[in-house]
């Protein structure tokens, strides 16, 4: 059975600052970053479709030490999303000071961009990653 | 199905900058284990290892098959197995299960991790291999925030303040500390005040230096028999009452769950469940306190604790040796130390010498102890519980 929405299909779109989910014609849920499988009730019968890439802030944290390859960029803070369709994203948080989030910045509107990983010796190439702009 | 016994235990020293390879400190401890269970190297059936990232440490894969070998159990079925954090319970687990199966009656299982051959970042970088590698490490992924995540919205679920709930996580690495330093085999053995952790530099918020395990090289072995056999062979064996195994997807997609861990509810309850116990009837714990809100977590999806009160159960002396629920009377992930792939049987010693009751010398016998739980989870949620009984 082929994959409905394949890593280079989803990167290639994120680059575009498009977000694309698939959604379950079974159960109506949205899975997104992609799974083979409905993330719901676990079927296959999915449409891929573009979500808006707004949501909410869920968490963040901010990173005073990071993984090799990843040092020139600190601090940077990390969060997860719960999107306007349902399903949570991790991504980045940009246009603001790393140092100066709070918890206030939990369920605060935020908006999808984009931010290239290039590659390190351990990834299986570059990678379009999911990059979030607080709505002021 | 029938019953399968801890009938012999090894564990090194958890430490930085062992100077033994993986497979040396593997095998001294392998062969204290043999020597405890009264066993040959002849009569071990099967070697079943948990071994994260030997590959990376020491560029050395497969080393079950060196390890079995080098401590002359020759040719026999090697196995390694893999789940970050949780790969030696699992190891534990699988040598539990061919043995109710009846295929093997005595089988070695055993844990090594030499981590501290990695320089901070690139450990950093391995640990992190475990995230998602497409859709989540390459954000900057580090396992540090992703619980510092996890805290942020525990403080927010359960309207407990940060700052609050910061000082309980404090409390928690202070106990370990504690009893790490009553531990022949714990890594850090140095008193640790509140102040010093929140004053410690800052990780990953709201994760500081002292809320974080360290990296550890360490090896523990055990040796399983069935009942039968285990009776003949020593004169105390701990049983396996229940164990449990559980997965997940990656972080984003627990949504429905954080800050509960689901894979952990799950895994132990089908270890309560085979054991016929309940949360209530274990006396001894030792569970994944990689970080000290990971340690509140765990204790809560345990069954020990409601959800949102385990932090101020520990403030209140409910997990010291003479607590309600007696937890990580070995100072833990945090002081007694994490050499990943040995964690998890380090676990199932500890949990065994104290339902021998050999800990009394050390000042940390959980007087009367009858029944144990351990609990280890790799990467996103790769859980395994494993319930231990005195008899």
């Amino acid at each position: 059975m082929e994959y409905k929405l394949p890593f280079k299909e989803y990167d290639k779109a994120l680059r575009k600052n498009k977000l694309m989910g698939l959604q379950c014609r079974d159960c109506g849920k949205v899975t997104c970053p992609p799974t083979m499988a409905c993330s719901g009730c676990g079927g296959t019968n999915l449409d891929v479709r573009q979500l808006t890439g707004a949501g909410k802030v869920v968490t963040f944290s901010t990173c005073y030490v990071a993984a090799r390859g990843h040092e020139a960029e600190l601090p940077y803070t990390v969060v997860l999303i719960e999107l306007d369709e349902g399903p949570w994203i991790m991504g980045n948080l940009i246009d603001i000071d790393p140092r100066k989030v709070t918890m206030d910045v939990i369920g605060k509107r935020a908006t999808l961009s984009y931010k290239v990983f290039p590659r390190d010796e351990f990834s299986a190439g570059d990678a379009a990653r999911p990059a979030f702009c607080i709505l002021r | 199905m029938r019953r399968v016994a801890v009938i012999g235990t090894g564990h090194s020293k958890f430490m930085f900058n062992s100077e033994k390879t993986s497979t040396e400190m593997m095998a001294e401890t392998a062969l204290d284990a043999l020597r405890e269970a009264n066993v040959q190297p002849k009569d071990v059936q099967a070697f079943f290892l948990g071994n994260a990232w030997g590959d990376f440490e020491e560029g050395q894969a497969t080393l079950q098959t060196y390890i079995a070998n080098e401590i002359g159990c020759f040719n026999i079925p090697a196995t390694r197995v893999e789940g970050a954090c949780s790969s030696g319970t699992m190891a534990a687990r699988e040598a539990f299960v061919w043995i109710t199966s009846g295929l093997y009656d005595i089988v070695l299982v055993g844990g090594v991790e030499r981590a501290t051959t990695l320089p901070v970042p690139l450990a950093t970088r391995v640990f992190a291999t475990c995230a998602d590698s497409r859709y989540e490490y390459p954000l900057g992924f580090i396992y540090p925030a992703s619980f510092g995540m996890l805290c942020h919205l525990y403080s927010k679920t359960h309207g407990i303040p940060l700052p609050r709930l910061k000082e309980m996580m404090a409390g928690v690495s202070v106990q370990s500390h504690e009893y790490a330093m009553k531990n022949p085999y714990a890594q850090i053995q140095k008193p640790l005040t509140k102040e010093d952790v929140l004053n410690s530099p800052m990780i990953a918020t709201p994760l500081q230096l002292h809320d974080c395990c360290p990296f550890t090289d360490g090896a523990a072995a055990i040796v399983l028999a069935a009942e039968d056999i285990a009776k003949k062979l020593v004169e105390k064996p701990v049983y396996i009452a229940g164990v449990g195994q559980a997965s997940a997807g990656r972080i984003s997609s627990q949504a429905d769950y954080y800050p509960r861990i689901r894979a952990r509810e799950l895994s132990s309850q089908q270890a309560y469940k085979m054991a016929g116990l309940t949360p209530q009837d274990i006396d001894v714990c030792e569970l994944h306190d990689c970080f000290s809100i990971a340690a509140i977590i765990a204790a809560e999806c345990l069954g020990f604790f409601e959800f949102g009160t385990a932090g101020a159960a520990w403030e209140k002396g409910a997990t010291r040796a003479d607590g309600k629920i007696p937890i990580n009377i070995s100072g833990g992930l945090k002081a007694k130390g994490h050499p990943v792939g040995a964690t998890g049987v380090g676990q199932i010693c500890e949990i065994t010498y104290q339902l021998r009751g050999q800990l009394a010398e050390q000042g940390r016998q959980v007087e009367g102890a009858k029944y144990g739980i351990t609990d280890t989870m790799g990467a996103d949620g790769v859980v395994t519980n494993v319930i231990l009984a005195a008899q």
